[in-house]
């Protein structure tokens, strides 16, 4: 896990240490666009943006997704924040089911109690 | 309501966690002060189940609960005040220790779920298991797509701030 991490962060600091790389996240950050968009928007040929991007996408610090002939860019951890912040309110519905539950699992144990033996259906 | 508080003392709370175990996997543990036999009880009876399903936090309310608990049974929870339902097919039920079910509201993409009930000292261990037919299935359930576990999401959150304050420097 930590050979893991440091592993990711040696892609990411490898991936900001370009100053245009770090542009086209900022870009990122404020609007989805193609490589296209990126190419012309930094005055470069489309190969060379799709390399810097390549690097950033290697990094997990961008997600492309190829629609018909254009292929859109995102900022990766938009994403991630996105599908932690989902969980964490999957997590506290089912917490909330289960603070609930342990109300009914102490009623029917105290049920049990005032019986004297198991109940059986 | 002191005197009743005296009368009822109400333990800790244990914690829910949540997992995503795979592309295609969700896993909720969470541990009841109670044997298996009565927590799976409270899972199997409508009467016992439509009174926790449905937390006064989900700001809903359960018109109907109909569950046929037996392999091959189904079951249906609506909703008031439209109607919107969840329902599915029991595929095992295995007293005290598991029942797995189909979640059909939502089409081809529902997940199949698995709760299994392990007793442990006198507390159940709860796991619910949710097996997506693929990642975009669990994806479109909750949110957009990623690779990353829940784990890394910490460290990659302060490399973000890290760069959102590095790129504030550099523009």
């Amino acid at each position: 896990m930590v050979q893991y991490t440091w592993t990711r962060f040696d892609a990411s600091f490898a991936a900001l240490s370009d100053v245009t790389r770090r542009g086209v996240l900022e870009q990122l950050a404020r609007a989805d666009a193609s490589i296209t968009d990126l190419a012309d928007r930094f005055q470069m040929t489309l190969t060379g943006m799709k390399k810097h991007v390549c690097v950033l996408e290697q990094a997990g610090l961008v997600t492309t997704e190829k629609l018909g002939r254009v292929r859109t860019c995102k900022l990766g951890l938009r994403r991630l924040d996105e599908e932690a912040a989902w969980i964490e309110k999957y997590r506290k519905l089912w917490a909330a089911r289960f603070d609930e539950l342990d109300t009914v699992v102490e009623e029917l144990k105290r049920m049990e109690k005032v019986d004297g033996r198991k109940k059986r259906e | 309501m002191d005197a009743r508080r005296e009368s009822e003392p109400t333990p800790m709370k244990n914690r829910t966690t949540v997992e995503r175990k795979s592309e295609r996997e969700l896993v909720v543990t969470r541990t009841f002060n109670g044997p298996a036999r009565i927590v799976f009880e409270a899972w199997t009876k409508p009467e016992l189940f439509r009174r926790w399903w449905v937390p006064k936090s989900m700001g809903m309310v359960l018109r109907s609960c109909e569950m046929d608990v037996r392999v091959g049974g189904t079951y249906r929870l609506a909703f008031e005040p439209d109607g919107v339902a969840f329902f599915g097919t029991y595929l095992e039920v295995t007293p005290p220790s598991r029942l797995v079910w189909t979640n059909e509201e939502s089409g081809e993409g529902g997940p199949v779920t698995t709760v299994t009930f392990e007793e442990i000292g006198g507390q159940t261990l709860l796991v619910m298991h949710e097996l997506y037919p693929s990642k975009e299935a669990l994806d479109a359930a909750g949110t957009g797509a990623a690779d990353a576990t829940v784990e890394t999401f910490a460290q990659l959150d302060e490399l973000l701030l890290a760069l959102g304050a590095n790129l504030g420097v550099l523009t």
